[in-house]
C-alpha cells in the first residue's frame, strides 16, 4: 500500500497497462518529453520509449484519427486530449467516427481507444478550460464514459478502460490531481459500469461524480450532525450505467439527489432522475432534486467560479431544506 | 462602388468558361505495364462502370433509398490504385466509395445488397452506400463526413509501422476535402512521422455544387498544397488508368520502403451530379461534353486495340462483367429486409447495445 496523488495515479495506471500489453501505445500534446502539462504522464517516456509514448503537434483531429486508425488495425491506443473542452475541435472523430463505426459496419471493426482528458472546474481557467463535458459523451451511442474520483479508481478504471475493446472517454478531474490516497499494491482492475457505495446511510441517496464526490461526502458529515444519514454513491461510470446501485439505494432511503458539476441542461443527473422516477417512483418519499452548476459558461474569477460549482455548503443546505 | 455583376459566371456557374480536359498523353501507352495488367485495368474499369450504371438504374426504380454518390467517369483512379495496391494494404474512401470498395476486391453482390438495404448487404443494411467497409479486404471504411479519414488512414499506417509490416494505407478523397482542417493536420503528421500512407485527391473540379477553383486559394487544390508540408505536388491524369497505375505503383513502393507519404492529385470529372438529388446543372454544357469525350473507358479500349488486343477479347470481358453485375443485382434483390433482431446488435464489441444494468 502506497500513498499516491491522483496525478501520480494516472501515470501509475497507464504504466501498469503498458507493462502488461507491449502493443499498447499512447500519443498526445506534450505527453512524452514534458510528462504532460498536468504532469500526469511523468516517467512514461523513460520507461517505454519514444516509439510507444509520442508527442504530437497541436492537431486534435490528427491525434484521435491516428488513435482510431491504429486501433481498428490491431494496436490499442491511449490518446490524450489536453483539456476536455478541446474535444469540440475533434468531435467528428469522437462522435461520428469512433462511436459509430462498429455499428455502421455491421460489427466489422473494434476501436480499443481510451481518450484521456482533463475535465472540470476549480482552477480559475475560465469558460474554455474548465468545463465538465462528460454529458457530451454520454449522449452518443457507442461511447463509454468514466470519471474516477480517487487515486485507486484512477488506476483501476484506467485498466478497465484500456482492456475494454470499445472507445472509452476517461475524464481526469483537474481539481483532484493534487489529492492523495492509499493505493493498494499489485495490479488493480475495476469494472466499467459499477458504481461505488462510498458512504452508507438510510435517509437519502446522493449520486455524485468526480470532484463532486468529496464535496458530497463533506456535506454528508454535516448532515449527520443534524441527524440525517446520507448515502453517497460515486457513479464512476456513466456508460455503462449502474442503475441497480441507484435504484436499490433509493429503495432503502426514499430520497434521491444528484450532484453535478455540469451546467443544468441535459446533465447526467437528469437521466438518472428520469430512471429513478420511472422505475423507483413508488419508493420515493419526495421529489428528486438535482444540484448543478447554473446554466452559464463558467466564469474565471475565483469568487465567481466558487459561486457556480456545487459546494459542500450548497449540497448540505439543499438537502437540509428539502428533507424538512 | 459598383454592385453590378460583371461576370455572369460569378453567380451562375453554368455560364463560366469551361474547364476543359487535357488531351490524352499518348506516350502513356509506352509505360512499362504488361498487357495482362492492362487487361485487368480494363476489366476493373468495366466492373466499376457497369456496377454503378446498374446502381443508378436501381435508384430510378426506387429500389435504393436514401442517397448515393456515383463515380461514373472517375473509374480510372480506383482501377489504377486497385491494381497497384497489395491485397493487405488499407483503403479509406469518402461517401463516394463504391468504386474503391469494389477495386479492393469486395464481391459485387454484398455491395449491391447494401445499397438496397438488405440483410445480405456488406454491412447487414446498417451502413448503406456512404459507409461501405470490408475489413477482410483491407477496405477500412467509407467516411461520409470528409476529412477525418485522412487522419484515420494515418493511424492505420502508424499501426503498420508499429507492427513492422510493410503495409501501406491509401486515403481517397475529393477536391473539396483539401479545404478542411483535417486534410492539413493529416499531411503534417504523416510527414513528421514518415508514415506509409498515400493521399489521393480525386479532383473532379466540383466540391459538391461549387467549382473547386472558386473556393480554393490555389489552382491545384491538393498538389499545390503539398510543398507546404515538404511533399512533392504530384498531378496525374485521372482519366488514364495507365498513368494512375504508374504513379500509384511508385508512391506505394516509396511508402513500403519506409520513405514516407505521398500526395497525388488525379484530375478527373464525374459524369453525373454530386449525388442522387443533383442533376449537375451548374456545369457549362460544353465542359460536360468535352469531358464525356475524354471518358476513360473508351479511351482505354482504343489503347488496348492499338496495343494489339483483339476486339473480341474486350467484348468477352464486357459481357462477362455484365453477367457478374446481373448476378449481383439478383443477389441483392433476393436479400431480405433486415429484421428487428439486427437493430440492437454491434454497438459494442460484445455484440450488443446495453448501456445499463
Amino acid at each position: 500500500m502506497a500513498e499516491l496523488s491522483y496525478r501520480e495515479a494516472v501515470a501509475h495506471g497507464i504504466a501498469q497497462e503498458m507493462r502488461r500489453d507491449p502493443q499498447l501505445v499512447m500519443l498526445g500534446e506534450d505527453i512524452a518529453s514534458a510528462g504532460g502539462v498536468f504532469k500526469t504522464t511523468v516517467g512514461l517516456l523513460d520507461e517505454f520509449g519514444p516509439g510507444r509514448v509520442r508527442d504530437t503537434p497541436i492537431s486534435e483531429q490528427a491525434i484521435l484519427g491516428a488513435a482510431m486508425g491504429a486501433a481498428m488495425t490491431g494496436i490499442p491506443v491511449i490518446a490524450e486530449i489536453m483539456f476536455s473542452d478541446f474535444l469540440a475541435v475533434c468531435w467528428d472523430i469522437v462522435a461520428n467516427q469512433m462511436a459509430k463505426s462498429r455499428y455502421m459496419t455491421g460489427g466489422q471493426v473494434n476501436i480499443p481507444v481510451v481518450i484521456r482528458t482533463a475535465n472540470g472546474g476549480g482552477s480559475r481557467f475560465g469558460a474554455q478550460h474548465s468545463q465538465s463535458v462528460e454529458n457530451w459523451c454520454m449522449m452518443i451511442p457507442g461511447l463509454k464514459v468514466v470519471a474516477p474520483s480517487t487515486p485507486a479508481d484512477v488506476v483501476g478504471l484506467m485498466a478497465a478502460a484500456v482492456r475494454d475493446p470499445d472507445p472509452v472517454v476517461f475524464f481526469e478531474h483537474k481539481s483532484l490531481l493534487a489529492t492523495k490516497a492509499e493505493v493498494p499494491d499489485g495490479e488493480i482492475v475495476e469494472q466499467l459500469g459499477e458504481a461505488r457505495l462510498v458512504r452508507e446511510g438510510s435517509d437519502c441517496t446522493i449520486a455524485a461524480l468526480a470532484l463532486m464526490v468529496p464535496r458530497a461526502l463533506e456535506a454528508a458529515d454535516r448532515l449527520a450532525g443534524d441527524g440525517i444519514a446520507a448515502e453517497i454513491i460515486d457513479v464512476r461510470s456513466l456508460v455503462p450505467l449502474d442503475t441497480q446501485a441507484l435504484l436499490s439505494s433509493v429503495a432503502k432511503t426514499g430520497r434521491f439527489y444528484t450532484v453535478e458539476e455540469n451546467p443544468r441542461l441535459c446533465g447526467w443527473g437528469a437521466e438518472l432522475a428520469s430512471i429513478v422516477a420511472d422505475e423507483g417512483f413508488w419508493n420515493l418519499d419526495g421529489p428528486v432534486v438535482r444540484i448543478t452548476t447554473p446554466h452559464i459558461p463558467l466564469p474565471s474569477a475565483e469568487a465567481l467560479e466558487d459561486m457556480s460549482l456545487p459546494t459542500a455548503d450548497r449540497i448540505y443546505e439543499t438537502v437540509r431544506k428539502t428533507m424538512d | 462602388m459598383s454592385t453590378e455583376r460583371a461576370d455572369p459566371g460569378a453567380y451562375d456557374y453554368s455560364q463560366r468558361s469551361a474547364r476543359l480536359p487535357a488531351a490524352v498523353n499518348q506516350s502513356n501507352r509506352d509505360l512499362p505495364i504488361s498487357i495482362e495488367s492492362r487487361l485487368e485495368l480494363y476489366e476493373l474499369q468495366q466492373v466499376l462502370r457497369q456496377f454503378e450504371q446498374r446502381a443508378y438504374d436501381l435508384f430510378m426504380q426506387n429500389l435504393v433509398k436514401g442517397t448515393s454518390h456515383l463515380s461514373l467517369g472517375m473509374e480510372a483512379v480506383a482501377a489504377g490504385f486497385g491494381l497497384a495496391k497489395r491485397p493487405d494494404d488499407y483503403s479509406f474512401a469518402t461517401y463516394r466509395g463504391h468504386a474503391h470498395t469494389i477495386a479492393a476486391g469486395v464481391p459485387l453482390g454484398p455491395v449491391m445488397a447494401e445499397l438496397l438495404g438488405r440483410e445480405n448487404g456488406l454491412l447487414k443494411g446498417k451502413g448503406g452506400s456512404m459507409h461501405l467497409t470490408s475489413v477482410d479486404h483491407g477496405m477500412m471504411g467509407s467516411y461520409a463526413i470528409i476529412g477525418a479519414h485522412l487522419c484515420i488512414a494515418n493511424g492505420a499506417a502508424w499501426s503498420a509501422q508499429l507492427r513492422g509490416t510493410d503495409q501501406v494505407a491509401i486515403a481517397f478523397f475529393g477536391d473539396g476535402t483539401t479545404n478542411i482542417g483535417a486534410f492539413h493536420e493529416a499531411l503534417n503528421l504523416a510527414v513528421i512521422w514518415k508514415l506509409p500512407v498515400v493521399f489521393v485527391c480525386e479532383n473532379n473540379l466540383y466540391m459538391e455544387y461549387t467549382p473547386i477553383d472558386v473556393v480554393s486559394a490555389v489552382p491545384n487544390p491538393a498538389a499545390d498544397r503539398g510543398p507546404a508540408y515538404g511533399l512533392e505536388g504530384i498531378l496525374v491524369d485521372g482519366n488514364d488508368a495507365d498513368a494512375v497505375f504508374h504513379v500509384a505503383s511508385r508512391a506505394l513502393a516509396k511508402a513500403r520502403a519506409g520513405d514516407g507519404p505521398s500526395l497525388i492529385e488525379a484530375v478527373t470529372y464525374r459524369h453525373g451530379g454530386h449525388s442522387r438529388a443533383d442533376p449537375g446543372k451548374y456545369r457549362p454544357a460544353d465542359e460536360v461534353e468535352a469531358w464525356l469525350d475524354r471518358d476513360p473507358i473508351p479511351m482505354y479500349h482504343r489503347r488496348l486495340l492499338e496495343l494489339g488486343v483483339p476486339e473480341g477479347d474486350l467484348a468477352t470481358i464486357q459481357q462477362s462483367v455484365a453477367g457478374r453485375v446481373e448476378e449481383a443485382t439478383e443477389y441483392a434483390k433476393n436479400g431480405l429486409h433486415p429484421g428487428p433482431e439486427h437493430l440492437f446488435t454491434d454497438v459494442w464489441a460484445d455484440g450488443g447495445s446495453a448501456w445499463r444494468n
